[in-house]
């Protein structure tokens, strides 16, 4: 219907010079924006299907393609934005829940971008990184209360599970199924070779994956989608996924049309179902009943894993938190609004959630007040962007962070927040074999090292700057940030001075 | 191995039992211990008393047998084997089980066998002799879910929300007229003679168990539910 007609977001601007008819472009997109035209001999493109991914252009031998944003408008109007009327023709037009992936897009405060780091000049010197030696190895699990001695006062030693990470850095939960074969093969090999962690998401652990298993967190969501005792013990530590950063309150659905051969036999559930993760727990109602779960998972695993706890941030994080702590979970996991995801209803992603910045103070602030910040860890996530939103986190008071956006970045994501429609022409979101096998996870794995090991230079450069020579002495220490343009009420919540203060 | 489960924590219970080498375990005056054959694989297990939450959870193929009632998530997650129960059983039981078999003497509380789920060879069965609370297969995406409304008198055995958000596998109830009032997600049919060759090597397993004649009780009215392929998850979404 002419109403439901939308102008294309997105132009495909091709420059006829320099066009060979390679069809290289048409090859590439399986969006089908490009095809070659005999009649006229040269190329043209439907650019109602681009989704800006760039993956032609990146490909193009001889650069004759770019994408611009169309400069078609609506009569301009600050409230009714292109935007919001757009969604309502959409939303007229099909009766339908407006659907989109990755993170929260919206011009939000950015509070990593108005926090400063400190460093030392003078007295406490800056501490060369290059020279001399500095510890990012980081231990997570629950920390013994009181020191036991046996009888004959030789200290009884019974350290809870712990996790240790070269890196503060985890590669977040992203299951098999969402994301491809070969993006899970990158993140698994990547994560052994740093000595840290990847995350299977609730997608079950993919037979061919268990070798990773001493580098794997493994998940458990509403669904139990391929949850046994094997896959329980497999891994190094089990997270309950309670609620995630892009869409709390919000389950998972893996449409049946996705759930292939491979994906079904991991998730083990039939072919062709639909794979539906309710939002809650049907059997949790209380903190007593995530401690029940939590406990069940330590008994199944004879106590030798941690159990991690992930949850959204949300208005009452720092309450629910503190309730996490007391439940027998070794580490708290919080996810940002800004986190990720492979489809998540627009309007929950965009409206529901804080600040992952926000949370983490509040989180650790309270943990401290209530004498129980050593019984728990606390790993963050939802949009760490490079290592000083790292260095900030950790100053804030995470132990380490979770990260998924970065990481597909390096896998080539374009973030052309089309992943629901699983056509991810760089072979990440997607479980179309000819997709599949365009992301080589030789190389995969290789630019993920090169990232966290950029990062963790970057840190310790950071930390030696402030005379920081151990990342234990830079968690939640927030008198090397300082705010910059926040207000009293936001400098008070984050738990940092003013610059210049 | 024989245990007295008196005045001891499940945490030194289950150490004990996994310490233990025996195939056949047998637990006296059970109150409330939590956790008994989670995740187990191949023992028997016989208890007396009350076996406490998460009995048989992520269990992959033993089997356990109470003497007495149960309290909630029997098994959760479980794989594969059989939970046989002389008694009742709480809330929340078979949640998300993906195989084995789960036979329940008496009554079932809310939110049994939510959930359940069916892959190749493994397909969960859960069995209540008598009748079950609200949410009765919640979610349920496989398996087979039958109460036989014993002592029900042919009323309807369910309370509230059965099979609501239902997407998968079967729910068989015992009564004389129709449900109604059932969630759209569910439709239902009077049971068919496929139906109860699919029935009958379960309700002859609990008669074997429980007693009663299986002839008998699959000679009554049953109804069975099953997901409405047009109310399914499909055709919600509207792409940005």
């Amino acid at each position: 219907m002419a109403i439901d007609f939308l102008y294309p977001l997105y132009e495909v601007i091709r420059n006829p010079q320099r066009c060979i008819c390679c069809r290289a472009c048409e090859r590439q997109c399986a969006n089908e924006v490009h095809h070659y035209d005999v009649d006229f001999g040269c190329m043209m493109s439907d650019e109602s299907k681009c989704v800006a991914c760039h993956r032609c252009v990146s490909l193009c031998p001889t650069r004759a393609l770019k994408i611009v944003k169309t400069d078609h408008t609506f009569k301009e109007n600050d409230n009714w934005t292109g935007k919001a009327i757009s969604e309502v023709y959409r939303q007229a037009g099909t009766g339908g829940v407006l659907l989109s992936s990755m993170g929260n897009p919206e011009p939000y405060p950015i509070y990593w971008d108005k926090l400063l780091i400190n460093a030392s000049q003078v007295t406490n010197p800056s501490i060369d990184p290059l020279r001399e030696p500095m510890e990012t190895r980081t231990t997570l699990g629950a920390k013994p209360q009181t020191t036991e001695r046996g009888e004959d006062g030789s200290l009884v030693c019974s350290m809870p599970p712990q996790l240790t990470l070269n890196i503060p850095v985890m590669f977040s939960a992203m299951s098999y199924g969402s994301i491809s074969y070969n993006a899970h093969a990158s993140l698994a090999r990547a994560a052994t070779a740093l000595g840290t962690y990847y995350n299977t998401g609730e997608g079950g652990l993919h037979q061919d994956f268990y070798q990773y298993g001493p580098n794997t967190i493994v998940q458990v969501a509403s669904g139990r989608f391929g949850v046994h005792t094997d896959y329980l013990n497999a891994g190094a530590a089990v997270e309950i996924k309670m609620g995630q950063g892009a869409k709390p309150g919000i389950g998972g659905h893996l449409p049946g049309i996705k759930v292939g051969a491979d994906i079904s036999r991991t998730r083990m559930i039939p072919e062709g179902t639909d794979a539906i993760s309710p939002a809650p727990h049907h059997d949790i109602y209380s903190i007593e009943d995530l401690r029940q779960l939590v406990y069940s998972i330590k008994e199944a695993t004879h106590y030798k894993k941690p159990v991690i706890v992930k949850i959204a941030a949300v208005h009452n994080v720092a309450a629910i938190a503190s309730g996490i702590a007391r439940s027998g979970a070794d580490i708290i996991a919080i996810d940002g609004f800004r986190g990720g995801t492979g489809a998540a209803p627009t309007r929950i992603r965009d409206n529901v959630g804080i600040p992952i910045e926000l949370a983490l103070a509040a989180v650790d602030q309270r943990l401290r007040e209530e004498g129980i910040r050593d019984r728990v860890s606390i790993v963050i996530g939802g949009s760490i962007r490079n290592s000083a939103d790292l260095v900030k986190a950790i100053a804030l008071g995470a132990d380490a962070v979770y990260i998924a956006t970065s990481a597909l970045l390096a896998l080539g994501c374009h973030l052309c927040r089309s992943c629901q429609t699983g056509k991810c022409n760089w072979g990440i979101a997607t479980q179309r074999p000819e997709l599949v096998k365009r992301l080589n996870p030789d190389i995969g794995e290789k630019r993920l090292i090169n990232l966290l090991t950029s990062w963790d230079h970057e840190l310790k450069e950071m930390m030696g700057g402030m005379g920081i020579n151990s990342i234990e002495a830079l968690r939640g220490n927030r008198l090397m940030l300082r705010g910059i343009g926040l207000t009293q009420k936001e400098l008070d919540i984050l738990g940092v001075k003013h610059a210049g203060e | 191995m024989i245990l007295d489960a008196t005045g001891i924590y499940y945490q030194q219970l289950n150490e004990t039992i996994r310490a233990s080498e025996d195939t056949d375990i047998i637990v006296r005056n059970l109150c409330g211990q939590r956790y008994i054959g989670c995740g187990e694989k191949a023992r028997s297990f016989t208890l007396y008393g009350t076996p406490g939450n998460g009995l048989g959870q992520y269990m992959d193929g033993a089997t356990v047998e109470v003497f007495g009632n149960c309290q909630e998530s029997v098994g959760d997650t479980m794989n594969a084997g059989e939970i046989v129960i002389h008694g009742h059983c709480g809330d929340a039981c078979g949640y998300g089980m993906r195989g084995g078999r789960i036979l329940i003497e008496g009554n079932v509380g809310y939110r049994a066998g939510i959930h359940m789920k069916a892959y190749m060879d493994h397909h969960p069965v859960l069995v209540v002799g008598g009748t079950a609370g609200s949410f009765l297969g919640e979610y349920l995406a496989g398996g087979l879910i039958a109460v036989l409304g014993r002592d029900a008198g042919g009323a309807y055995p369910c309370r509230f929300f059965c099979g609501t958000g239902m997407h998968g596998g079967k729910i068989i109830l015992r009564c004389d007229e129709a449900p109604t009032g059932l969630p759209r997600q569910v439709l239902v049919r009077e049971m068919q003679d496929g139906d109860r060759e699919e029935l009958a090597p379960h309700v002859r397993a609990y008669c074997e168990r429980f007693g009663g004649s299986p002839d008998e009780l699959l000679g009554e009215r049953f109804y069975v539910l099953t997901p409405n392929p047009e109310a399914g998850y499909r055709q919600l979404y509207t792409f940005e």
